[in-house]
């Protein structure tokens, strides 16, 4: 009987329903004739005798002096007093809003931890139709009123800006860099993906969706990719009516190119910059907006932190990086565009400013983050030549195309190269091991990069690599520029025996395709990559993971979005070239813009928010405290030193290839390297100016508690898959072995101080349209 | 090898600033102009003081961040680099280095070699775009074909990254090369050519606003130009400047 009895209270009690007025500064700022919007609040139970709390504004408005702050004492339960000339009505109108949202009730979903990816129904090829014709849609006049702020102007960021104001929204844009225009999508290379099929060749949307969930290593969203793959061919019109200067063929119509881990050609470019001729469309789109004065652009501006009121994100603290001045932004809705985390590794091809500080931020305030172990390690980057050096060159993955990777057959003939005494160019052809072409003759120098950087590595750990520290091998494109030569000569009519005539036709074709790669490669290096074949060696690139985000590109912050590198959605555990770009611009041109309407229709009568609530005047005390707490601490050693041996432990455990003793050993020594960090860390200046260390060391403070959750992450995924490679899990052979058994899971994790005990939340993944198999490039 | 370096110090944007001499040892000719300058900032925070401030971030010549005016040109003595693409393999032992910011009225210094060049965004917000929103039902992307020869001179316009040195360097602190690279993109193409009489007028009228000066075609800009943008855009954006004119 009394168990019953419980029972009854409790579920009772887990529908609570109640009105209050929704103060936008502190109460006591407010006079007696005030009007205020009236609100329900929804209690969920999330167990433990926690509760969640959803606030619905009414739209009904109510003065404080007739606002009865005791109606739920009195028997009539009416919260407006008789002296509002409307009481009658307004009440009539609350009760019935309360009656319909209790009714509703059971069909609001809280998290409660459990992750609910809100895929939505219908077969995988009209998901996304079907999502965009249910969700509910914010009337211009309304999105008027509506302020939304984007962290990053990126490709995700830029377009996203540019989309939402176009849409009517009042964006409030933040970048780090002195202009939207140089945030690191920039130094994208080789090209963007889109299924087009101009070539013909047998590409559709299906495919790009199948190359992309294969070559992700099936640890991604079926139905996210589906959507990717669908929106991709948008992109490229978008992009072009924008102005973007693509390659074209002789016909002016668009050329493509192929990269990894395809067999066809799907990949639009603008020689070796197409990262940067997308970002300058998308600049350009948010440059239309800044003039209309529906972006608010501020650069030179970090990210410090978010502020959640009611649940809900509402605003973020930054840092003006010019002043060291601390402010508050206040939105509707925010959504992160802060790019990837590759820097925790100290050296990799990301911008030296990148960093994973907004993210993690997020992470800190209830944001599960999710595979942080899945990082790409590109195969094509300048290797490295001394302790001073300060980040790497990619290589684009398009020089595969045309360029032919080997390392010699014997290992005196290596020893020999490494001592300058022999000369790649005099290494005979068959003394050569082209050793992708002869482990996977099918792609050959084209499968994918996780695949072809432990083929390097396996190559230079056995002693055949070949610059200074034994770590690089070739990328040769003298059969190209023979192959080209001819062709030239063939059509030009001239004499397809003489050789040096065939090199320099050759070379001028290379010269039009990489152009601008030679040169920086030429820069960096100082040898002619025309003439002698170029060193590679794998280098950090790119991160799969990030932040979690269901099907609308939510976070577990109600009105916390993450696009772009910063989500963790579509690539899985290993990312295809040329489709950064592609879910950069789908995730800010395309999809956010439809999801995000949905949840601000809640807040058409919401109005202004105040930066001056208590919630946002809390954050930025604690942001103010952590920088006060770092700059005291006048230790001896700079923040590059605390950064370089992050790296390191980060590299030398997880790296190209994992262990459960390293991986366990750099928990510890990431562990150690904090405590020193915020004992012995030195800063110069002071927070009130521009400070470059001071910007770098709250970055690192972050990084730091990245590298142990990222360990951790590596650390329980007992199988091989994509980018993350588990010694104890490979083939005979040295190939990875997934376990799909156990493993066919997305990690999210939920923060907890102490970060080895965070907790582990499993999205499971279902395949309903692709059978998992074992990836095969052979 | 062992350098000289006499570098410009300015506290903020107020201050007056001068230059300061730092002697630096044991640099490789394998690093970039920026690694030397990490270096030397290491050295000068462990001995307590405050580090030169510089703007840098993709460090492979292509975001446009960095900006230093080295031994009296833009970007250095290298040619077709950024400063830092440049090596430390172009300078000699015991050779002595001027460093200083991009020098120009519309270009305030924020600190050290950091200088503000938000003119150079105010003047693409003036017109460097195409007017189209973001829909997924515009035209198919091969139904506007594009003569190669046409879209291959749009790409190299396309290329500027906006760093400055053509200001820099230009003794009247012009921003023609900046401009015409931005105008010619968008007339090369079909796309741009529904704008392109206000967009040029615009551009240039900002131009004029913000402070730079007028070109007397002394080619510095090319020359010092990382990208190197061609003076044919030049001419390029003085027609389409005059033919816009007499259409208004």
């Amino acid at each position: 009987m009394t168990g019953k009895r419980c029972v009854i209270i409790f579920s009772a009690r887990m529908k609570k329903i109640t009105y209050s007025l929704n103060y936008r500064k502190p109460k006591n700022q407010y006079f007696d004739h005030d009007e205020l919007v009236v609100c329900l609040r929804y209690y969920h139970s999330i167990g433990n005798g926690k509760y969640k709390v959803t606030k619905k504004s009414t739209g009904i408005k109510c003065k404080l002096e007739d606002w009865d702050t005791d109606w739920h004492k009195s028997n009539n339960r009416h919260p407006i007093k008789s002296s509002d000339p409307d009481y009658l009505e307004k009440n009539t109108l609350l009760k019935n809003l309360s009656v319909e949202l209790h009714s509703h009730a059971k069909n609001i979903k809280v998290s409660n931890g459990v992750l609910n990816s809100k895929i939505p129904e219908g077969s995988l090829d009209m998901k996304w139709t079907n999502h965009k014709n249910n969700v509910r849609l914010v009337s211009p006049a309304n999105k008027r009123n509506i302020d939304v702020i984007v962290v990053g102007t990126g490709l995700a960021g830029g377009s996203a800006s540019a989309t939402l104001a176009e849409q009517g929204y009042n964006v409030k844009a933040f970048c780090f860099q002195d202009s939207s225009r140089r945030a690191h999508s920039i130094a994208a290379q080789g090209g963007i993906n889109a299924a087009k099929n101009y070539q013909g060749d047998g590409d559709s949307v299906y495919r790009l969706f199948y190359d992309t969930i294969k070559g992700g290593d099936y640890r991604s969203r079926e139905a996210n990719v589906y959507r990717l793959a669908e929106v991709s061919t948008s992109i490229i019109d978008q992009c072009v009516a924008q102005g973007v200067p693509f390659a074209r063929e002789y016909g002016g119509l668009l050329d493509n190119r192929s990269f990894g881990g395809v067999l066809v050609s799907r990949t639009f470019y603008a020689k070796g910059q197409t990262g940067q001729q997308l970002l300058l469309g998308a600049y350009s789109a948010m440059n239309r907006q800044i003039a209309r004065g529906k972006i608010k652009m501020y650069s030179r501006h970090e990210m410090m932190d978010i502020v959640i009121i009611d649940g809900k994100a509402k605003g973020i603290i930054t840092r003006n990086l010019v002043t060291g001045e601390i402010e508050s932004h206040s939105a509707h809705a925010v959504v992160l565009a802060s790019g990837g985390y590759g820097n925790l590794f100290y050296l990799s091809t990301n911008a030296m400013g990148s960093n994973v500080s907004a993210a993690w931020k997020v992470h800190k305030k209830g944001a599960f983050f999710a595979n942080p172990s899945f990082t790409q390690i590109h195969p094509t980057c300048i290797p490295v030549s001394g302790d001073y050096q300060s980040k790497l060159t990619l290589m684009s993955e398009s020089l595969r195309n045309d360029g032919r990777i080997w390392v010699p057959k014997k290992l005196e003939d290596a020893k020999k190269i490494r001592n300058n005494i022999l000369k790649p160019t005099d290494v005979p052809e068959d003394d050569r091991d082209y050793y992708l072409e002869r482990r996977y003759p099918a792609f050959g120098n084209l499968v994918p990069r996780d695949v072809a950087s432990r083929a390097a590595k396996e190559r230079c750990d056995s002693g055949y690599g070949v610059n200074k520290t034994g770590e690089a091998v070739f990328l040769d494109f003298s059969s190209s520029i023979i192959r080209y030569g001819k062709e030239k000569a063939l059509v030009k009519g001239l004499d397809v025996n003489d050789l040096n005539l065939i090199k320099s036709l050759g070379e001028d074709v290379i010269k039009a395709k990489y152009g601008n790669l030679f040169q920086m490669y030429e820069k960096i290096v100082d040898q002619d990559p025309y003439k002698t074949p170029m060193m590679i060696y794998p280098a950090v690139h790119y991160t799969m993971g990030g932040l979690w985000v269901d099907y609308n590109l939510m976070t577990t912050i109600p009105g916390c979005y993450a696009i772009g590198e910063a989500n963790f959605s579509d690539h899985g555990a290993n990312r295809l070239g040329a489709s950064a770009l592609m879910q950069g611009l789908a995730d800010g041109y395309f999809v956010l813009p439809n999801t995000i309407n949905d949840f601000l229709a809640d807040d058409i009568k919401t109005g202004p928010i105040d930066n001056e609530l208590p919630e946002f005047t809390q954050a930025k005390k604690s942001v103010e405290d952590s920088i006060e707490k770092l700059m005291k601490i006048n230790g001896t050693k700079t923040v590059d030193y605390f950064h370089k041996k992050l790296g390191k432990i980060i590299w030398n455990n997880c790296g190209m290839s994992r262990n459960s003793v390293d991986l366990k050993s750099a928990i510890k020594e990431i562990q150690k390297l904090k405590k020193q960090f915020y004992s012995d860390l030195l800063i110069p200046g002071d927070q009130f100016s521009f400070n470059e260390p001071l910007a770098k060391a709250l970055r690192v403070a972050d990084f730091m508690e990245l590298g142990e959750l990222f360990a951790l992450d590596a650390l329980k995924r007992n199988e091989s898959c994509g980018g993350h490679f588990r010694e104890e899990f490979q083939t005979k052979e040295g190939e990875a072995m997934r376990n799909d058994e156990e493993f066919t899971f997305v990690s999210a994790w939920e923060y907890n101080k102490v970060i080895e005990n965070s907790t582990l939340h499993k999205e499971k993944l279902l395949f309903d349209n692709v059978e998992l198999k074992n990836r095969s490039y052979k | 090898m062992k350098l000289f370096l006499k570098i410009w110090r300015q506290k903020d944007s107020k201050e007056k600033g001068k230059i300061v001499n730092y002697e630096i040892d044991k640099i490789s000719e394998d690093m970039s102009f920026l690694e030397m300058m990490d270096v030397l900032n290491e050295k000068i925070v462990l001995n307590g003081g405050d580090p030169v401030a510089f703007d840098h971030d993709c460090r492979e010549g292509i975001c446009g961040s960095c900006s230093m005016f080295i031994n009296g040109e833009p970007h250095g003595p290298d040619r077709g680099v950024t400063t830092c693409q440049l090596h430390m393999r172009k300078f000699k032992d015991g050779d002595t280095i001027y460093i200083e910011p991009f020098r120009s009225r519309a270009f305030p210094i924020i600190k050290d070699l950091v200088v503000d060049r938000t003119a150079f965004d105010r003047i693409q917000q003036a017109g460097g775009y195409i007017s189209i929103n973001t829909s997924g039902n515009t035209l198919d992307a091969n139904t506007i074909p594009i003569e190669k020869e046409n879209a291959d001179k749009a790409f190299d316009a396309a290329t500027c990254i906006g760093c400055g040195a053509c200001v820099a360097t230009c003794k009247n602190s012009s921003a023609m090369l900046f401009v015409s690279a931005k105008v010619s993109q968008f007339s090369l193409l079909p796309q741009g050519k529904v704008e392109a009489t206000d967009r040029v007028l615009n551009m240039v009228k900002q131009m004029d606003l913000e402070g730079f000066g007028n070109c007397t075609n002394t080619g510095a800009c090319h020359v010092e130009c990382p990208k190197g943008i061609s003076l044919d855009y030049i001419a390029k954006l003085n027609t389409e400047y005059a033919k816009a004119s007499l259409k208004k």
